[in-house]
C-alpha cells in the first residue's frame, strides 16, 4: 500500500433541500485495498458513492484522483477517469450476449461492421481470467446473478481499472456465490485496484475488507483498519453515540402492563424465521437490528403486506385472519412504512385527505364522510399532533418530513387503532421534529395504545420501549425488558459473537 | 439456441406449414409467379415494417407510418406532375422530408420525455392532414420513368417476375439485417430496448440513437410511399390507411417482442410474407371474403403474444 490515495474526497458536503445528506466527509481509497463503507439507511453511504462516481456533484469540498483535483460531470465521465461502478441491480443488458455486454460501445469494427468473432474470442479470454468458462454468446439473463455481477465487474475493470465501487453486490447472492465473487475481488485487489465495498453484511466486511469507513447521519464516524476492530465496535459506531440516556419514566414501570392486545404466534414465511410476540395495552415494543436483519419484513408480515405462510393472529384474544393490509386495517392495525414518500403519503392530496383516507377506507365507499366531518377530524388530529401546515387543504408533499410523518400517524389514529406499527418513524427528520415524534410515541403509549416501533437509532429505541426485540439474520435473537434495556446489551445482541457471525 | 430465436423459428415453421397446406389445396400456389407477386404486392408493407422493427426493438412504437406513406405518395405526385421534377429528384426530396419528420419526432420523444405512442400519434395526424392539404384528390402520375420501372423485371425460372419494387424491398431487408446485427447502431438499438438506464450508463448515445431510429423509420415509410406510388401510379392522401397496424402485426408475428430488446429483421420478413400468403390464398379460393385476412392476422397475433409470454417466462438459467 502506498501513501497516496487513488481516489480521495475532502470535506465533501451535499445538501438536499434543508437536509444535509453529507456533512464535510473525508474519504480516501488506497490502491490495493478493499475499503468497506458502512452505515445505516440515511447515513449518507449512497450519497457519498454517487459523488465519488460522478452521479452527484458535491455542494462543497473536492475530489482528488491521484492527488489531482477533478470534477466529474456524470458516471461516464468518472469511468473515463478510471472509476467504475457495479450496482446491486446489475446495470447491464439482460437481452444481449455476455460478449456484447462486455464490449458495447467499443466494439472493434471493419468497414463499419462489428467483428463478432473477435469480440467473442476476447470476451472468452476475459471471462477465463475471472475463472468463468461460459458461453459468451448466450444472453446475459440466462446466467445467475453472481455470473452477471462478475460480468459487470469485468466490464467496469476493463473500462476504468483504477477504482472499483461495488454497491451492495452480494445482496441477492447465496453463500457459495458470495465466495466466488470475493475470490474475484481479491484477485483485483492483488492487481492494485482500489475497491470500495458497500454492504450491510458485517461478516462479509470482516471477511473481505482491509479498512472500514463508517458514516452516521451524514457524518463520518471513523476510518479504521478492520484488524483493530471487532463486530461490536463496528455496530456501536454505526448505531449511535456511546452515551447513557434516560428511559422515559413510564416505560420502566414494566410490572403494570395491561392486557394483551395483539398476539402473533409462529408468524413467518420463506426466508424469515417464524416469531411469537404478544404486545400489551400501553406497551411499546422496540425493534433493534441492522439494515437487512429482517426488521421491516416483520412489520410487513404483521400488517399483511406479505401474507404469513404459517401461524395465527389474535386481537384481544380472538383469532383473526390477516392476509392483506385491508384485513389488518379492519382489525384496527395501522402501519407507518419506512419509505414515507413512496409508501406512506399521497403527495398531491391535501393534509385533510391524507388524514381521513384510512378511516374512509375502513368505513367503505357507501358511508362517505361529509366535508364537515372531514374538516373536524383533520383539525382535531392536526391539533393533537401539532401538525404545522399553512392550511389543511395544501398538498402534503409541501410539508416537512416531520410533519408528513405526523400526518401519517394522524391517519392511523383516526381509525382508533388497536395496534400501530412504525417503521423508522424518525428517519430523515430534523432534530427538533425527531424529539417530538419520540414524545408523541411516549404519549400514545401512556394513552394505552399498543405500538411496535422499528428504528436503527439505538438511543431512540431505548427512549420509548418497554421491551426491545433484537433481530439478526432475519430472526428474533433476543428480547430485553426492564433494566436489561441498555445500549451495550443491545449492541452485543446485534453483533452476536464474532465467531458466530463469521461463517 | 437462445430464447429469442424460438419465436422466429415458430414463425418460420408456421409459414412453411401454412404454405404447404395452401399448396395442397391449390397446387397453383407453388410457383415463382405467385412468389414474385408476393414480393411485389407486399413491398411497401415490407419496407415500412423494417423501420417499425427498429422502433419496436428499441422499445417504442411508430403510429405515423401509414400517414407518412400517404403523404409521400401525394408529395411525390405533386413534385412530378405540378413541379415537373424528374421522379428520382422527387424521390430524393421525399425521402429527406420524411427522414426530417421522423428525426423531429425522435427528438421530441427523447428530449421532451413524451411516450413515442403520443408523439407518433400526433405525427400521424400531421402527416395525414398535410397530405390532404397538399391535395385532397388523387393525383395520377404519368411519366416515362414510371412506365419504364413498372415494365422492368427479372424473369424468374417458371415465369415469375421479380419486379423493381420487389427487389427494392429485398435490398432493404438485406441492408437492415446487416444494420441490426452487425453494426454499433444495431447494438445500441437492442441496448435501448433492453434497458434505457443501463444503456445510458454503458455509454450508449441515447439521444442520437433515438433520433436516428425514428428518422430511419420515417425514411423507410417514405421509401414505402415511393414504392406505393410506383405500384399504383398515383398519389392520394388516403393511401395506406392503417398500414402502421399491419406493420406492427408483421413485426410481432415475426417474433419481435413488443416491449423491445428481442427480435430479428428476418422475422419481420416472414411476418409480412405470412400476411401475403393469407391474402393470396383468399384470391385463389375465390369464395372467401378478403376480411378473412384480418381474422387470420388477428389469430396469429394473439398466438404469438401468448407464445412470447411463455417463452420469456420460462427463462431457463444456466449455472
Amino acid at each position: 500500500m502506498t501513501d497516496t490515495p487513488v481516489l480521495e474526497a475532502r470535506g465533501v458536503v451535499k445538501i438536499f433541500g434543508q437536509h444535509r445528506a453529507l456533512d464535510t466527509v473525508d474519504f480516501a481509497a488506497m490502491p490495493g485495498e478493499v475499503h468497506a463503507l458502512l452505515g445505516e439507511n440515511g447515513a449518507g453511504k449512497s450519497t457519498l458513492i454517487k459523488i465519488l462516481t460522478g452521479a452527484y456533484q458535491p455542494d462543497a469540498g473536492e475530489l482528488l484522483l491521484d492527488g489531482q483535483p477533478i470534477t466529474l460531470r456524470d458516471p461516464l465521465h468518472g469511468q473515463g477517469y478510471g472509476i467504475g461502478t457495479v450496482y446491486q441491480e446489475v446495470n447491464l443488458l439482460p437481452n444481449r450476449s455476455v460478449a456484447e455486454n462486455l464490449f458495447l460501445g467499443r466494439q472493434p469494427t471493419r468497414f463499419g461492421l462489428v467483428r463478432r468473432h473477435e469480440i467473442e474470442a476476447r470476451a472468452r479470454q476475459l471471462m477465463a481470467g475471472y475463472g468463468l468458462d461460459i458461453d459468451v454468446r448466450a444472453e446475459l439473463s440466462e446466467f445467475s446473478v453472481a455470473v452477471q455481477q462478475i460480468v459487470a465487474i469485468a466490464r467496469a475493470v476493463e473500462l476504468s481499472g483504477k477504482v472499483l465501487v461495488l454497491d451492495e453486490p452480494t445482496a441477492s447472492l447465496d453463500r457459495t456465490e458470495v465466495q466466488r465473487l470475493f475470490a474475484v475481488i481479491r484477485g483485483l485487489k492483488a492487481k492494485g485496484l482500489a475497491i470500495i465495498f458497500i454492504t450491510h453484511f458485517l461478516d462479509q466486511v470482516f471477511d473481505l475488507a482491509d479498512r472500514v469507513t463508517i458514516l452516521r447521519n451524514g457524518k463520518k464516524v471513523a476510518t479504521q483498519p478492520l484488524s483493530t476492530l471487532n463486530t461490536t465496535d463496528v455496530v456501536r459506531m454505526m448505531l449511535g453515540k456511546d452515551v447513557a440516556f434516560e428511559h422515559h419514566p413510564s416505560s420502566l414501570s414494566s410490572g403494570a402492563r395491561g392486557a394483551v392486545r395483539v398476539q402473533f404466534q409462529n408468524i413467518g414465511r420463506k426466508g424469515m424465521a417464524p416469531f411469537d410476540l404478544a404486545v400489551h395495552e400501553g406497551e411499546v415494543v422496540g425493534v433493534a437490528g441492522l439494515l437487512g436483519s429482517g426488521r421491516t419484513e416483520v412489520a410487513r408480515l404483521m400488517f399483511g403486506v406479505d401474507a404469513s405462510e404459517v401461524g395465527t393472529f389474535e386481537v384481544d384474544g380472538k383469532p383473526v385472519t390477516i392476509r392483506n393490509p385491508a384485513q389488518a386495517v379492519a382489525v384496527g392495525f395501522g402501519f407507518c412504512p419506512e419509505d414515507r414518500k413512496l409508501d406512506g403519503i399521497f403527495g398531491d392530496l391535501s393534509v385533510r385527505e391524507n388524514i381521513i383516507i384510512a378511516l374512509q377506507a375502513k368505513l367503505g365507499w357507501f358511508k362517505a364522510l361529509n366535508r364537515d366531518d372531514q374538516i373536524e377530524l383533520a383539525g382535531r388530529y392536526a391539533e393533537a399532533l401539532d401538525i404545522r401546515a399553512a392550511n389543511h387543504d395544501m398538498p402534503v408533499r409541501l410539508l416537512s418530513g416531520g410533519n408528513q410523518q405526523k400526518v401519517i400517524l394522524a391517519r392511523w389514529l383516526a381509525i382508533d387503532p388497536t395496534f400501530l406499527i412504525l417503521d423508522e418513524p424518525t428517519r430523515g427528520i430534523d432534530v427538533g421534529a425527531h424529539a417530538e415524534i419520540v414524545r408523541t410515541i411516549n404519549r400514545l403509549r401512556e394513552e394505552g395504545l399498543a405500538l411496535f416501533v422499528i428504528s436503527s437509532e439505538i438511543d431512540e429505541v431505548v427512549a420509548y420501549s418497554n421491551r426491545i426485540v433484537v433481530m439478526r439474520d432475519r430472526e428474533m435473537v433476543a428480547e430485553l425488558t426492564g433494566d436489561a434495556i441498555a445500549t451495550d446489551a443491545i449492541v452485543q445482541a446485534i453483533a452476536g459473537t464474532p465467531q458466530e457471525v463469521r461463517a | 439456441m437462445t430464447r429469442s430465436l424460438r419465436p422466429l423459428m415458430a414463425t418460420t415453421l408456421i409459414f412453411l406449414f401454412a404454405y404447404m397446406l395452401a399448396v395442397l389445396q391449390h397446387p397453383g400456389m407453388l410457383s415463382t409467379r405467385v412468389l414474385g407477386n408476393f414480393l411485389t404486392d407486399n413491398a411497401f408493407l415490407g419496407i415500412a415494417s423494417v423501420g417499425m422493427t427498429f422502433v419496436i426493438l428499441s422499445g417504442g412504437i411508430d403510429l405515423s407510418v401509414g400517414a407518412v406513406i400517404g403523404f409521400t405518395t401525394v408529395l411525390v405526385a405533386a413534385l412530378i406532375m405540378w413541379m415537373n421534377l424528374h421522379p428520382l429528384l422527387a424521390f430524393g426530396i421525399a425521402m429527406v422530408v420524411a427522414a426530417g419528420f421522423g428525426a423531429i419526432m425522435g427528438a421530441a420523444i427523447h428530449y421532451l420525455k413524451v411516450p413515442s405512442f403520443i408523439v407518433t400519434l400526433a405525427g400521424m395526424f400531421l402527416a395525414r392532414g398535410g397530405a390532404s392539404v397538399l391535395s385532397p384528390d388523387s393525383i395520377g402520375i404519368q411519366h416515362e420513368f414510371y412506365s419504364t420501372i413498372s415494365k422492368s423485371y427479372i424473369l424468374l425460372p417458371g415465369g415469375g417476375r421479380l419486379t423493381v419494387v420487389g427487389l427494392v424491398m429485398l435490398a432493404v431487408f438485406a441492408i437492415a439485417i446487416l444494420l441490426a446485427h452487425r453494426t454499433r447502431f444495431g447494438s445500441n438499438v437492442y441496448a435501448l430496448g433492453g434497458s434505457e438506464t443501463s444503456a445510458a450508463l454503458m455509454g450508449v448515445p441515447v439521444a442520437r440513437t433515438t433520433i436516428t431510429i425514428y428518422a430511419l423509420s420515417s425514411a423507410l415509410a417514405g421509401l414505402a410511399g415511393i414504392v406505393f406510388s410506383l405500384y399504383t401510379s398515383a398519389g392520394y392522401s388516403l393511401n395506406a390507411l392503417g398500414v402502421e397496424l399491419d406493420a406492427i402485426a408483421a413485426v410481432v408475428i415475426g417474433g419481435t417482442l413488443l416491449t423491445g430488446g428481442y427480435g430479428f429483421i428476418a422475422g419481420t420478413f416472414i411476418g409480412v410474407m405470412l400476411q401475403g400468403l393469407v391474402q393470396t390464398y383468399i384470391v385463389f379460393d375465390g369464395t372467401l371474403s378478403s376480411w378473412w385476412t384480418k381474422i387470420v392476422v388477428g389469430v396469429l397475433l394473439f398466438m404469438f403474444i401468448v407464445l412470447q409470454r411463455l417463452v420469456f417466462r420460462a427463462g431457463s438459467r444456466r449455472p
